[in-house]
Order: structure tokens, then sequence, then C-alpha cells
């Protein structure tokens, strides 16, 4: 049977969070925000979490985007607060995405990544992560100014309130258990998605 | 039109069209524009690591009100193939520039296979192309490109071939 190298974890504990109650607890008031969430599980707790708000872009596809539309949304709304909130498999996807980030830094940005280590929608295969890849070092050699790691509920105090410091760029990786996230029956429609963003933002 | 004018007043056509974020993996063909974003305090100017980046970023930018254009290689058309399945479903507008290889003159082999595959696959993707081979061609075809990607909220590439650049020597 192959094997994968599991690279040695000693320096992270074991997740411990369950992400249907952090990932709330660490946004607080989602209408804060902009938020661009990554394809599955953030995207459906995002839709879950803010009953669809029209200020929640969810892909549904396109894996890999999340990163780079945050940057876009973010320049072109400086004033606004930006959030992107997506998984380890979907930024693993474009990691080199944070560097592109950082090369802009823009200070009204931040990035949330929620780590379960695993592929939960395609069979829970275990992730780069899930065998050590730490995104929060990668983050940091990415030339991220800020980047904090949540292990544990004490952790998400500071989380908070980097999310809304008033500037500054930052990387929060929220380390959760495998399990399912919250979920609400999504609207599906790629351009409904758009255009309710678009109208509720731009008027 | 001189040699390669048509490269600053392209990037003058583009900022007069109110595009304000470029992002671009860098390529020869591209030098002009690249260095005019660099320099201009009110554009923002994104090296990307991979292309497909720069078709995330001009959706984001267009969520939240702005324009942007990709600029990219031939050879990085490649790597947008799935993430242009966001723009055809969410139908955001899309312009990208791209510098061909693989093209009139190539003399690099290596650059053919994605060169010419270049038109199919944006076709198969909804993408709209148009090519320059002239210097004159620029300015008349990214006007055009310019109203079907932001007025008619299609996506549109230009191709500036290598009758335009001139092919590599090597």
């Amino acid at each position: 049977m192959a094997r994968l190298n599991k690279i040695p974890m000693s320096n992270v504990p074991a997740a411990t969070l369950d992400r249907r109650q952090a990932v709330p607890a660490l946004l607080e008031r989602h209408a804060d925000f902009l938020i661009v969430a990554g394809l599955a599980g953030t995207a459906q707790e995002l839709s879950a979490l803010t009953h669809e708000s029209p200020g929640v872009f969810g892909l549904g596809g396109a894996m890999g985007a999340s990163l780079s539309m945050g940057l876009g949304l973010a320049l072109a709304q400086p004033k606004r607060r930006v959030l992107i909130v997506t998984g380890d498999g979907e930024l693993l996807m474009n990691v080199g995405a944070l560097a592109t980030i950082a090369l802009q830094n823009p200070p009204n940005l931040k990035v949330v990544c929620v780590d379960n280590g695993h592929y939960g929608e395609t069979g829970n295969q275990d992730s780069h992560t899930g065998l050590g890849v730490q995104l929060d070092v990668i983050a940091r050699g990415s030339g991220f100014p800020v980047v904090h790691t949540i292990n544990t509920d004490a952790d998400i105090e500071e989380g908070r309130r980097l999310l809304r410091q008033e500037t500054g760029l930052a990387f929060i990786l929220l380390r959760v258990m495998e399990g399912p996230p919250n979920k609400v029956r999504r609207n599906l429609v790629p351009h409904v998605e758009r255009d309710r963003f678009r109208a509720a933002l731009l008027g | 039109m001189a040699e390669s004018g048509w490269a600053d007043a392209l990037y003058d056509l583009l900022r007069a069209n109110g595009v304000t974020q470029f992002g671009y993996v860098p390529d020869a063909g591209h030098r002009v524009l690249i260095d005019r974003s660099l320099a201009d305090p009110d554009a923002h100017s994104i090296p990307l690591t991979t292309e497909e980046e720069g078709v995330a970023l001009a959706a984001g930018a267009d969520l939240g009100g702005q324009k942007a254009v990709l600029l990219m290689q031939s050879s990085g058309v490649g790597n947008c193939i799935n993430m242009l399945s966001l723009t055809a479903g969410c139908r955001f507008p899309f312009l990208t520039i791209v510098s061909m290889r693989g093209d009139f003159g190539e003399g690099n082999a290596w650059q053919f296979p994605m060169g010419q595959a270049v038109e199919p696959v944006l076709k198969a993707m909804g993408v709209v192309v148009l090519r320059c081979d002239g210097p004159q061609d620029v300015i008349p075809t990214a006007t055009a490109a310019l109203t079907m990607a932001f007025q008619s909220g299609q996506s549109v590439a230009i191709l500036l071939g290598q009758r335009l650049l001139g092919a590599k020597k090597f």
C-alpha cells in the first residue's frame, strides 16, 4: 500500500475546535465585512451564518479563486473591511496568491483559513495540512505582516480583534476538527450571486 | 505609429476607460504596460504567481465596482481554463491581453503546443477572441474589446500576434 510522508508535527497541537461554533465566534458580526467564501464547507457555513446575506460572495466552483477575488475586491473597496474565508484545500490550490496579496498589502483585507486538514467534500481524504503542512508558516514566509493561529477557544479573542483592527493585512489560521460545517440550502446560480452582491454594494 | 508607440497608446486607452487593476505574469510583450502600471499612482499594478489568479482578481474587482485587465503570455492561457468557469457562470466582464508565442515565425518548438491552442481553448470557455497583427490594429481592437467587456459584459481576449511583437530570436 502506498504511503504518504507524514511530516512531523511536534510543534502543532491536535485540533480541538468544532467549526460550527468556532467560525461564528470568530466572525461575530458578519455585517461588518464584505466576505468572499471559498467553495464547499466555508461557503456553506457562511451562507448559513449570514442567511445568504448579499454581503457574502460564496463560491460553488472555481476552486482556488477566493484569495485573488478577495484581493480584487479589497483594492476596489479600500474603505470597507474585506474578509476572505476559505478552507485549507481551496487555499492550497492557489497558495501563491498569498504572496501576491502580501506584495499589495491592502490594509483592509484579512484572510481566515478554516483548516480541518481534510477534503471534506470529496470523501474526507487527508489534505496536505492534515499531513503536516503549516499554512500559518507559509503565510508568514509569503510576507503577511500579521499571522495568528487559533488552536483553542482562548485564541479566538485575539482573532476577533485582528479582524477589526483598522489597518493591516492579517492571516488567521483557524484549526478545527474534522466534521461537517453548518449548512443551509444555498442558491447555486452563479450569476445571481454576482448580481446580488453588486446590487447591495454598488446600487 | 512608431514601432512600440502602440503600447503607450494602449495603456492610455485602458486608463481612459477606467481600468485600474493591472494583473500580470511578466512577458516581454507587456513590458511597457507593466512599467506604466508600476509608475502610475492611480492604478494597482499586481504581479501574479500564476495567470489564473488574474481571472479571479478581475472578478473581485468587478464585485467592488472596478475594472481589471489580465496581461499574460500565451502559455498562461492554459493556466486559466477552469478559472474561466467563474467568469462564464457569474457573467463577470473579463478582459485579457495575450502576447503570443508559438505563433508567426516562432523559433522555440516548446511554445507551439500552447500557442496554437490559445484560440480554441479560449473559445471553448466562451471567450471572444480578437487578434492584432500590426500596430494599426491595436487601438481599434482594444477600443472594441473594452466596449464588449465592460458595456456588454462579455469575456474578451486580445491576442497580440508575433507579426506585431516580432518573433523572439534564439
